[in-house]
């Protein structure tokens, strides 16, 4: 049965090409398309009927005619996976892109990976130490979490998510993580950068790359994140590695999506993406974690780039509804000369509660990183009152919040594309800091930890 | 061929259309060599729509279709307790043990354990008259809660055996003269809802701890609020405070279409949590519902039915029930992509054009009763709602706000100051306060209301100042004004924030909530008394006491200590009074 070939092209439209009077096809099943002139393409049955079958082609549908020959593989997609994925550079559907030879597969993974279920998950409570001080103290990333980078057009977002893959560590350990990296339709430019960056610090050993650049076809891209995250699973759930899986640029993927939707004239929600982006990302973005009984976890760390940098655009809106938290990049610091520029205001970590405190970090660490946003947040709002009535009319406490979010973004924020601190370095920095605000005004912080603590009102 | 059996015609994603079956609509069939349980959702002549439950992948046309006679329905009975569910009420737990930590598909698991023999101790006897919704007997289903076994809705008659002992739930433990067998467990259909005798004016407050809701806006139990606000501002948060401290006697929690690692936070926290209105567990009075973002679209459908048709079985034998649904944007999302693979004609934003309906239906069902037996009992529904953008503009928001009377509204830009919880004190509204002053007055004090009015007048008068501070600077203002910000600033600081995970602040009684605010008061009218004398501001606002009595409400026992504090506090300002 799947070994017939087929000439009943009907429709090509798009990436789309429909097919009639075929043997029952699988929904979800991989085809192959020979072209007249002998070669070959990929693609998926995205509807399958007794009469018509719709198949999406990975590669695009320039070349083909109605002539075209189109076999049924008669299997949903799957990835072949071995622990040789390590140090290997695959492309966006793959196949090997670094010359060397295909992949022994230890065994086959269908690449749209099943759900972990709610009740078989860890929750993630281990603290990774990045380096970067706005991060490890106000958005503390956890292992298994899945915390995206907002980012726009123009801003460095792919030094800070590499300066990351590189400092990133558990406290006190030398474990390291195994790095899987995707891209989506970014540049060659960009990636070259990464694959450089990664081979100077010798990290391209442990890691996996995913290719699908700027133009390589663009509805490759909705296979790409999938096959990094299975490689991913594999390597996290059956060899017990700690994965980090960059994947970059979001947006792209995006796009993609909803091309595939218009050709197929589907009702689109808004801005013409379709209603059901949201559960797509969320397939996606839900395969971060840990499992009870492994060893190994999944940590994600997607950036995307925000159209006209609004957040409230529905590629960031969606994702910030499923991940766990985000990273926002401003424009207005990166401009100041601030790297990294990280605006700790609207960042968040949602899994940060469960892993700081004195176990894991240090007992100080929950309420000086209130008690430096809020200080900050304060300060921020302040510079708009200024800039109308000046700095005259502020009171005393006013006068030190403001300085204060100077101090903030020139000594906290920004740190050298090398600098890794320690998170103790991170909080001692805040309190010396903080020492700038007399201590009645710090509402945030109890006098014990004032004692234990603070540079000059600390107790021995 | 039987037309209890038929082909697949056709497969685009969740929906699949099979020819030769006669099923009606809402009925579960089986699709596939697999067996997959979908629901038909649409007939055209000889073609029935089926919505599947799980990922059909590698499903093929010419594969058969089963009907089965029934409509999507979940067991109810004891067992219900402490578990944790799919959309579909499939244990999590047996779906583990079935597939292991990846769920796949093809898998079918009951509700209720089978099995599990539970002590039932009758209370009703030989030639008893007996009609739907009488009690019959009762199973001590957790150290908490007593699960009433009650005889099924439409069934009536004389008791014509029944016997106490140890009993699974599908033993008959009851028969009635016309035959009719009771077990303990019941199926029902979870789009239906489950009837009762009428609905009362709701009079009582569903307290939940948080200061904020309980006593600017407060929820009656068999009300419905909505909590619209964007991401990050804390709406699981607010809601899983809600399933930890409100009073309700069984709380239904909805995961529908969120995050797993947040699932597994509530699974992990809540067997360690103590109900602080009975001392033991609260998972001992939680039914837990979990579909995450990327499990089936079609199951998180169901979830919410699935979860409020549990509530409602809950209500029937008396209980108070809270229902929380985190988020029914989500819900809505899952009607909408079903509804594109269906074709239909969109209605605002792609949503199908009954989405407000649905949510009307859904929201219907919250509600004060009395239940067939004559009894009372409540179902609160608590829905959480994600507005793209944070804009509640759109179509969800707005079909939930149409129906609701509670509305508690998440900001972004208080969270993002770090006020939690993060609800807009001038956006928000609750319509109960009317039907609930009664409450307040009998049980904590006797001007509660008016308090409570002078505590959101000066809320709404600090936004007017705060205007004015924006152009001209706070040194501006003259001194009762800068007052007036001062005290409103204690009520922002002291009183609405509320730390969730401060083991102490979490849960605040509305006794120590009049107190507290009572306390602000006080403080405004001394302060104004010193200033009158002349004392100045900074030396009144900075009394020891006073930021004593903000502190200390992170410690135990602080509502014993409020009124020592405040009287401590009045002295100092007076004492400011005499430094001048």
């Amino acid at each position: 049965m799947t070994s017939k070939e087929y000439k009943t092209i009907t429709d090509i439209k798009g990436p789309l090409v429909f097919l009639e009077k075929t043997e029952p096809v699988a929904y979800g099943e991989i085809v192959t398309i020979r072209l007249s002139d002998g070669s070959t393409k990929n693609g998926q049955v995205l509807d399958t009927s007794d009469d018509m079958v719709v198949v999406q082609v990975f590669e695009g549908t320039e070349g083909i005619d109605r002539r075209a020959g189109v076999k049924f593989l008669g299997d949903v997609f799957k990835l072949p996976v071995s622990k040789g994925l390590v140090g290997r550079i695959l492309d966006g559907a793959g196949r090997p892109r670094d010359g060397g030879p295909d992949i022994v597969a230890d065994e086959k993974a269908d690449i749209i990976g099943a759900a972990i279920n709610p009740y078989s998950r860890q929750s993630p409570h281990d603290f990774i130490q990045t380096g970067v001080s706005a991060i490890d103290c106000c958005t503390t990333l956890v292992r298994g979490q899945k915390l995206p980078i907002f980012s726009a057009s123009g801003l460095p977002h792919n030094d800070i998510a590499l300066q990351i893959a590189r400092q990133a560590k558990l406290k006190d350990s030398d474990e390291e993580f195994i790095v899987v990296f995707c891209a989506m339709g970014i540049t060659a430019e960009e990636y070259n950068f990464f694959r450089a960056d990664l081979e100077r610090t010798g990290a391209l050993e442990n890691a996996a790359l995913f290719v699908n650049l700027a133009d390589d076809p663009a509805v490759e891209r909705l296979i790409t994140p999938r096959l990094a995250l299975t490689a991913a699973e594999y390597l996290a759930f059956e060899h017990d590695y700690h994965v980090l899986v960059i994947y970059t640029d979001m947006t792209n993927y995006c796009d993609s999506l909803r091309q595939i939707g218009a050709a197929r004239e589907e009702v689109p929600g808004r801005r013409g993406y379709p209603g059901y982006m949201y559960t797509d990302l969320a397939m996606l973005y839900e395969r971060a974690g840990i499992v009870k009984g492994k060893k190994g976890s999944i940590t994600q760390f997607p950036i995307l780039t925000m159209p006209g940098d609004d957040i409230t655009h529905p590629i960031p809106d969606l994702s910030g509804y499923i991940t766990e938290g985000q990273i926002v990049i401003s424009r207005e610091l990166h401009q100041a000369g601030i790297y990294p520029p990280i605006n700790v205001l609207p960042s968040l970590s949602r899994l940060m509660g469960g892993c700081i405190g004195e176990e894991t970090t240090r007992d100080d660490h929950k309420k000086i990183s209130d008690q430096m946003y809020a200080a900050y947040a304060q300060g921020r709002e302040l510079r708009g009152l200024v800039a109308i009535v000046g700095e005259d009319a502020l009171n005393e406490r006013d006068l030190q919040y403001l300085k204060f979010s100077d101090i903030f973004e020139d000594k906290f924020v920004r740190q050298g594309r090398d600098e890794d601190r320690t998170i103790d370095g991170t909080l001692n920095l805040c309190w010396e800091l903080l020492a700038n605000i007399d201590t009645k005004y710090l509402e945030r912080l109890d006098d014990e930890l004032i004692s234990k603590y603070h540079p000059t009102e600390k107790k021995e | 061929m039987s037309n209890n059996e038929g082909v697949i015609y056709r497969i685009s994603g969740p929906v699949v259309t099979a020819t030769g079956i006669d099923a009606r609509m809402y009925e579960v069939v089986r699709v596939g060599h697999e067996k997959l349980m979908g629901e038909v959702i649409e007939i055209h002549g000889e073609q029935s729509v089926i919505q599947v439950y799980e990922d059909t992948s590698g499903i093929r046309p010419g594969e058969p279709v089963f009907s089965t006679g029934q409509t999507l329905s979940v067991q109810l009975g004891p067992g219900l307790l402490t578990q944790i569910y799919d959309g579909i009420q499939r244990p999590l737990q047996t779906l583990e043990e079935v597939m292991g930590v990846f769920i796949t598909r093809g898998v079918d698991a009951d509700g209720l354990d089978l099995e599990k023999k539970w002590a039932f101790e009758s209370t009703a006897s030989v030639g008893d008259e007996v009609s739907g919704g009488q009690v019959i007997g009762t199973v001590q289903e957790t150290d908490t809660i007593t699960h009433k076994i009650m005889v099924p809705p439409k069934a009536s008659g004389k008791i014509k055996s029944i016997e106490s002992g140890d009993f699974n739930v599908t033993e008959t433990v009851c028969t009635l003269d016309d035959g009719t067998e009771i077990q303990m467990m019941q199926e029902w259909p979870v789009r239906h809802p489950r009837p009762f005798n009428q609905k009362y004016a709701p009079d009582t407050p569903l307290v939940t701890g948080m200061r904020i809701l309980d006593f600017l806006f407060p929820l009656a139990k068999g009300g419905a609020a909505g909590i619209p606000g964007p991401f990050g501002s804390g709406k699981t948060v607010t809601q899983q405070s809600l399933a930890k401290y409100s009073d309700a006697q069984i709380v239904v929690y909805i995961g529908c279409g969120e995050r797993g690692n947040e699932m597994t936070e509530v699974l992990d926290e809540f067997p360690h949590l103590i109900d602080p209105n009975t001392g033991k567990p609260l998972m001992n009075r939680t039914v837990m519902i979990a579909n995450t973002s990327n499990m089936p679209v079609a199951a998180r459908e169901a979830s919410v039915y699935t979860g409020i048709t549990i509530a409602e079985y809950f209500r029937d034998q008396g209980y108070d029930v809270a229902l929380m649904a985190d988020s029914t944007s989500r819900w809505a999302e899952a009607m909408r992509e079903i509804s594109s693979r269906l074709e239909e004609m969109p209605g605002e934003e792609g949503y199908p054009a009954y989405l407000s309906s649905r949510l009307a239906e859904f929201y219907e069902r919250a509600g004060r009763v009395e239940t067939l037996n004559g009894d009372d009992g409540s179902v609160t529904v608590i829905g959480a709602v994600s507005p793209p953008g944070g804009d509640i503009s759109e179509p969800v928001s707005q079909g939930t706000l149409r129906i609701v009377k509670v509305f508690w509204g998440l900001d972004a830009g208080l969270a993002r100051q770090r006020h939690f919880p993060a609800i807009n004190w001038l956006n928000s509204y609750s319509l109960y306060p009317q039907s609930l002053n009664q409450w307040f007055r009998d049980n904590i004090a006797s001007d509660f209301p008016e308090v409570r009015t002078e505590i959101s007048a000066l809320l709404k008068v600090e936004a007017e100042l705060q205007e004015i501070v924006q152009l001209v600077g706070s040194d501006a203002l003259p001194m009762d004004q800068q007052l007036t910000l001062e005290v409103a600033r204690m009520i922002r600081v002291y009183f609405l924030q509320q730390n969730g995970f401060d083991p102490v602040d979490a849960y605040s009684g509305v006794e120590q909530q009049y107190a507290m605010a009572r306390a602000i008061l006080t403080f405004q009218e001394e302060a104004k008394k010193a200033m009158a004398a002349g004392a100045v501001l900074e030396d009144v606002v900075n009394v020891p006491a006073r930021i004593e009595l903000m502190r200390a409400r992170f410690a135990e026992g602080y509502l014993e200590k409020i009124e020592g504090l405040v009287e401590e506090m009045v002295s100092q300002i007076g004492n400011s009074v005499e430094a001048q």
